[in-house]
């Protein structure tokens, strides 16, 4: 597969009253045609301003890209002028927001502000980008699709409003869309439809999708890869299956152990102690060892580099050095490792259920 | 074993009125028990009537029709302000956003010892800062965090003071609303150990609010599901998940996304569709089996207990 995005190396900092905020910490990865890279992490692991700079939709001076580059299709965003930016926002990198009023405006009818993407980018005329509008409606699922276009955005519910938001990011058939947490207020079965039309609309479209979330049955869903950050780092790095069946860093043993799994024994939740370190002052060595259970002595003084479990997989934790003691990951782990596709059986069956 | 009832709502309505003659029925006669010691979970999505259910049961809202009845007692019948204090004291409430729940201007020590001054339980100002500092331990913060204004915790340690603001009264009874729904996932663990280990050492009942339904099922005995101000499934936790009898119901739980990529490849979601109810036949709540119910009219009941007897 050819790579869409390179990201290489990234640092970000923020320059606050308190001092510098270092988010990002020199984070590497690289986006595939076609594909869906998860960003999963706790909140302030900075997954929005490194997504966010992609873009470069970051505020400035207040936010400067340390060092590192944006490599898509080849050209290093890094060194784009905002108005070289502007033909790029939208029409090749479109965003998705956790509120959809980010990208919506209260005052303006839904069809103008999808047509106003259509004209803008794909030079269309108002009389032809009406009727693509309304196709776009349909397409992420809105009944009435021509009586919706005049409507304002107050009249639609929140699950709805993403969806025009998903139509206007497609407006432009963008060859990468950032979500960040899309579906994180949505309730559960208007979460499921977007998932569906996101889906749906990639195998369309062959768009490259970078998915944030915190909800690791969400990236399970919809990811082909999973980068997991924390504290400004991508600590590790697979393809869906490698992060959820042989998980390495005792960062993703946490995240993964305090997910609820339905599962009919009584399971116990693991929980990651403590929280997040304050990025003003990163702590030395690796970030996560304060609240990790499995830190070796050499976590508090040095930082661990990214160590190789597969060709698609790393992981950076000292844990994997060839002279660190053998360990197994948690016993509530290793049960969600072996999987439990026998939770939620009776949805699988006919109609009816056992018993 | 005897199963005592701690709390009995019994057809329990609640309709707003907005505007002119238009009212929003934000819960039309929902009826269930909750015993003492249990967590009973509530779910639906958002709008379906979870938060109104717990504060009229919690006397935040009147009733416009029907009882809350604790231990025997009406809860909305009280009149004297004595007997509604002692009342007040059996009974609390955590809510979702920590930070809007706690006075922005008030130390940690203050906000959790509110309770304490009303209810005149502690005997001095020392035993007042002791009681304070034995909660924040409870929860899992430190004393030193006393002295402290809730913009300088996290919306986990701020879940944390608003629950040892509650604990400070002794409560028997606890609503939560969702509690953890403003939290990151490894710390929405965090906050559901803590009121699980709470609920062993101290014997309290819950009534746990959520939209998440895996937390729910993690955390509860019995899981009530509500569509559109009516409660339409009843059952026991493990029974609700794998016999869910409501078309509502399965599609809710068909949508879960689950953390395993091999079973969300496979996962069949369910629709549900509204129609499919013959708008001729009273729907009543029902017992299917014992201790489960459905939300369903008198053909439906029977139809549904045939699926049952087939397998
Ligand atoms: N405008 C800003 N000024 C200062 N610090 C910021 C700003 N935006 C983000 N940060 C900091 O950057 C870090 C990463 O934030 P973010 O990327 O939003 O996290 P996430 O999206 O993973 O929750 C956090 O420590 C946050 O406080
Ligand atoms: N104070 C109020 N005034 C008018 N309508 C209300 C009020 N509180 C709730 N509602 C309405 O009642 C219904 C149920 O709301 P709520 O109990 O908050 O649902 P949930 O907690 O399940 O999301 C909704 O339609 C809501 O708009
Ligand atoms: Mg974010
Ligand atoms: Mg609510």
């Amino acid at each position: 597969m050819s790579k869409l995005l390179e990201v290489k190396d990234l640092a970000i900092s923020f320059n606050t009253f308190s001092g510098e905020v270092q988010a990002v910490r020199g984070v590497s990865f690289d986006v595939a045609k076609g594909e869906t890279l998860a960003i999963v992490g706790e909140s302030g692991s900075g997954k929005s301003v490194t997504t966010k700079s992609l873009m470069r939709l970051l505020p400035t001076p207040q936010s400067v890209i340390k060092r590192g580059q944006i490599l898509f299709e080849g050209e290093d965003l890094v060194n784009k002028t905002d108005k070289e930016m502007q033909k790029i926002r939208g029409k090749d990198i479109s965003m998705i927001f956790q509120d959809p009023m980010t990208s919506l405006n209260p005052t303006m009818k839904i069809g103008n502000q999808i047509m106003e993407g259509l004209i803008k980018h794909q030079n269309m005329s108002r009389s032809e980008a009406r009727p693509k509008a309304a196709e776009l409606l349909k397409q992420v699922g809105i009944p009435h699709a021509e009586k919706r276009l005049h409507q304002y955005p107050h009249q639609f519910s929140g699950g709805m409003r993403q969806r025009v938001v998903i139509a206007m990011a497609l407006a432009c058939n963008p060859k990468l869309l950032i979500a960040d947490e899309p579906t994180t207020a949505l309730d559960v079965t208007i979460q499921a439809q977007i998932l569906e039309l996101m889906k749906d609309v990639q195998k369309e479209t062959g768009s490259s999708i970078i998915f944030i979330t915190h909800d690791l049955g969400v990236v399970a869903n919809i990811a082909d890869r999973v980068a997991v950050m924390y504290a400004g780092k991508i600590v590790e790095i697979g393809t869906t299956e490698e992060i959820f069946y042989n998980p390495q860093h005792p960062y993703t043993w946490g995240l993964l152990g305090s997910m609820p799994t339905l599962d009919d024994t009584d399971e116990h939740l693991m929980s990651i102690p403590g929280s997040p370190p304050d990025m003003l002052n990163p702590p030395k060595g690796d970030a996560f060892a304060p609240r990790n259970s499995y830190a070796l002595k050499i976590d508090t003084e040095l930082e661990p580099p990214m160590f190789k479990v597969s060709d698609t997989h790393y992981a950076a934790t000292w844990l994997l050095h060839e002279n660190a003691p053998k360990v197994e990951p948690p016993a509530e782990v290793k049960r969600r490792m072996a999987g439990f596709s026998k939770t939620g059986e009776f949805l699988k069956g006919e109609e009816g259920e056992d018993q | 074993m005897t199963v005592e009832k701690l709390l009995e709502v019994k057809d329990l309505k609640r309709h707003f009125n907005i505007g002119g003659k238009a009212t929003v029925k934000a819960i039309d006669g929902v009826t269930f028990d909750i015993y003492k010691g249990e967590t009973f979970g509530l779910v639906g999505e958002s709008g379906c009537g979870k938060s109104t259910t717990g504060r009229t049961i919690i006397g935040l809202y009147d009733a416009t029709d029907g009882e809350v009845l604790f231990k025997g007692e009406d809860v909305h019948g009280k009149k004297s302000a004595a007997e509604k204090m002692k009342f007040n004291r059996k009974m609390q409430m955590i809510f979702q956003d920590p930070s809007s729940s706690l006075n922005s201007r008030m130390t940690v020590m203050d906000i959790i010892a509110e309770g304490i001054d009303i209810h005149n339980l502690a005997e001095n100002k020392e035993a007042r800062k002791k009681r304070v500092e034995e909660l924040l331990e409870t929860v899992g913060l430190n004393k030193e965090h006393a002295t402290r204004f809730p913009h300088e915790f996290s919306g986990g340690q701020r879940q944390r003071i608003g629950i040892a603001r509650a604990l400070a009264v002794e409560p028997e009874f606890i609503i939560a609303d969702e509690p953890i729904s403003a939290l990151d996932v490894s710390i929405q663990a965090q906050v559901v150990n803590l009121l699980k280990q709470l609920q062993d050492e101290f014997g309290l009942t819950y009534l746990f609010i959520a939209h998440d339904l895996s937390m729910v099922k993690y955390l509860s005995d019995r899981i009530g599901v509500m569509y559109f101000g009516n409660m339409v499934e009843l059952a026991d936790s493990h029974e609700l998940y794998k016999n869910p009898i409501h078309p509502y119901t399965k599609s809710l739980l068909s949508a879960i996304p689950l953390p395993d990529p091999e079973y969300e490849r496979n996962r069949q979601r369910v629709e549900y569709d509204p129609s499919i109810h013959d708008p001729n036949e009273e729907q009543q709540f029902r017992e299917i089996k014992p201790g489960h119910w459905v939300r369903c009219s008198e053909t439906e009941f029977e139809q549904y207990k045939k699926d049952l007897n087939l397998n």
